[in-house]
């Protein structure tokens, strides 16, 4: 029966075709899996053939480097479920924290092991809005006015929602004398302005540019910057608030994954070439600020000058902030709940 | 006013609406079809070939994307085939036999039809993740399920579940069991039955179960993002790309890769467009049949 004959030939090509995509990946060189955060796709993509190649001048070892992006926090997730991510390079220390103490993949002290608490660059929190800024928005309280639309991303599982939701909260502390209820109204206030949160910053970015929902969007420095080059300036412009918050993404090699893959030697050259000239320039390219002084001043005349919190100051770290604005039934659970609306 | 829409004599006794509500409900159809169907499909391939050709061509050859169509394929390779010996296997038993427990495993084949396909993921996550049920044995026997190819698969599996069954089930039992009886009793081994009289009454139906089982686990989204670990090149599979793309201001490159998705789609549809005639003349032949038994 012809049909019959035909439909074996099918399957039989499938799998072949199948087989052949196993044997490729099995006859593959030293391979790195870096699990990073949303807004760092393109930097990353850059700074892995640099590094490559810097790894095969210097030791004539190849290596592949992998990208995953996500959600800061969705991506530490996966980590600890079990995504065999090598070095980690999140939004924030918390992720890289709770990877730690959730699964033991990374050894206690991790932000220790590397300068600058362990984040090679850093950025901040700006706003992005449309061209012409139609709704004069200068300044953080700008975005709790009744009919300003604000885009930000899930502050559960985005670790820039997270920079955005604190920059807001310090900002209000500032303005009305360190009340703690002020900056309450003032959040609550603010995220009643937010249709729709999506999981990552970048999909944030994708529903603000892309279709077009929104009079401001809440981003990383570098994630507006990136909006503005891809589509055009004259479709958005940045807007620097009075105040904003060191957001400093840190990295870290995922202990027990390069033990068992034996990568621990090229995963720390990895994350240490983040701190090279070469390293801390194509971060610079893509906006990230870098913390080398030298290069800081080669390009400095894109980062405009911001008062900057840190999270140490205001919220006494991580762990803490995470503890009583995230986690379940936290301030944020309790301020956001879109059915009241 | 024009004829086309009265229908023939015989039919037009007894519908009784005016011409204007007819009008009315075929314009509704029209536009609702062409508004939800006909142009986001063309929005997407005049999205694809906005730029040319050639960087359709670009957009299709790059390495990544290659390696995710490629991922794709072997996904379908093996879930079909195991999908395939299930649905047949099952249609088999439920339709021509009667045992304990029959309407239970009628209910089972559904239920993937009922569960959100991210909870499917989250479930097989729960299961074989580090911190899941079985995830520290199979990490210590160096096996990777979730966040590799084994997992993809296996939602897949999971959601693609009941296509061929449904699909053979019905046909099955419509065309009932005095044929394969006669077999036996005229001495035909059971495979030989299967082979010679079972089949050939099934083949479109299969045929039929097997398109809708390989469209669905090509485009299957959440449940195979939950489980994929989204590492580039290794574990995309064509819908996991398509959003990568989109999301990295690609948007040509996207609506290209979606394009070869939707492609595969018309095909599809039109090859089962054929094949519907076909089942449903087999199965007026055997209702036929039955009836004139009666």
């Amino acid at each position: 029966m012809n049909w019959k004959n035909a439909l074996g030939l099918l399957l039989i090509a499938l799998i072949v075709i199948g087989g052949t995509n196993c044997l490729a990946a099995k006859t593959q060189r030293i391979n790195l899996l870096n699990v990073s955060y949303d807004p760092t796709r393109e930097f990353y993509q850059e700074f892995n053939v640099a590094f490559v190649k810097y790894w095969k001048e210097k030791t004539g070892i190849n290596v592949t480097i992998r990208q995953s992006h996500g959600g800061s926090g969705a991506q530490a997730r996966s980590v600890i479920d079990g995504l065999e991510a090598d070095v980690v390079t999140l939004a924030l220390a918390y992720d890289i924290d709770a990877i730690s103490s959730r699964s033991g993949l990374i050894v206690k002290g991790w932000q220790k092991k590397l300068s600058h608490n362990s984040a090679p660059y850093f950025s901040t929190i700006v706003f992005l809005v449309r061209k012409g800024n139609p709704k004069s928005i200068k300044d953080w309280n700008d975005l709790t006015k009744p009919r300003v639309s604000v885009i930000t991303p899930n502050p559960k599982t985005s670790g820039g929602a997270r920079w955005n939701y604190l920059a807001a909260w310090c900002y209000a502390l500032k303005q009305y004398g360190n009340s703690e209820t002020k900056a309450r109204e003032f959040v609550t206030a603010l995220f009643k302005n937010v249709p729709v949160l999506d999981s990552g910053a970048r999909g944030s970015t994708m529903t603000f540019v892309q279709k077009g929902i929104g009079d401001v969007l809440i981003a990383w420095e570098n994630e507006a910057f990136l909006a503005i080059n891809q589509l055009g300036k004259d479709k958005f412009e940045i807007v620097v608030p009075s105040w904003s918050i060191m957001a400093e993404p840190p990295v870290a090699i995922v202990d027990k994954v390069v033990d068992k893959h034996g990568t621990r030697k090229v995963a720390e050259a990895y994350l240490k070439h983040l701190y090279s000239e070469e390293g801390q320039t194509i971060a610079a390219k893509h906006y990230y600020r870098p913390r080398m002084e030298s290069v800081a001043r080669k390009f400095a005349y894109q980062f405009p000058k911001v008062n900057l919190f840190t999270i140490d100051n205001v919220f006494g770290g991580w762990q803490k902030s995470q503890k009583i604005h995230f986690d379940d039934g936290g301030i944020f659970d309790q301020i956001y709940n879109p059915g009241n609306y | 006013m024009a004829d086309w829409f009265k229908g023939s004599s015989a039919e037009s006794k007894i519908r009784q609406e005016p011409p204007a509500v007819r009008v009315g409900l075929i314009l509704i159809a029209l536009i609702y079809t062409g508004l939800f169907l006909v142009i986001p499909l063309v929005i997407v391939f005049s999205e694809a070939l906005a730029k040319g050709i050639g960087n359709y061509m670009a957009a299709i050859t790059n390495p990544e994307t290659l390696a995710a169509i490629r991922l794709t394929i072997l996904t379908v390779a093996i879930v079909l085939p195991l999908n395939l010996a299930f649905g047949l296997a099952a249609a088999w038993a439920i339709a021509k036999f009667n045992f304990p427990g029959k309407n239970l495993l009628v209910t089972l084949i559904d239920l993937p039809f009922t569960i959100s396909p991210v909870v499917v993921g989250l479930i097989y996550v729960t299961v074989f993740g580090l911190q899941g049920l079985l995830g520290p044995w199979l990490a210590a026997h160096n096996l990777k399920i979730i966040f590799a190819v084994p997992g993809i698969v296996l939602v897949t599996i999971f959601v693609t579940f009941p296509l061929v069954a449904r699909e053979l089930i019905p046909l099955m039992q419509v065309t009932g069991v005095e044929e394969e009886e006669a077999a036996i009793v005229l001495g035909a081994s059971g495979w030989q039955t299967f082979r010679m009289v079972t089949l050939p009454n099934i083949k479109w139906g299969i045929l039929y179960g097997i398109i809708l089982c390989c469209t669905r686990a090509m485009g299957e989204f959440g449940a195979v993002s939950v489980v994929s670990g989204h590492i580039r090149g290794l574990t995309d599979t064509m819908p996991l790309q398509i959003e990568i793309l989109y999301n990295e201001y690609n948007f040509t490159a996207a609506f290209a890769v979606a394009s070869l998705l939707a492609l595969t789609a018309l095909i599809t549809l039109a090859v089962k467009t054929f094949m519907e005639r076909k089942i449903r003349r087999k199965l007026e032949l055997a209702v036929g049949v039955e009836s004139e038994r009666k």
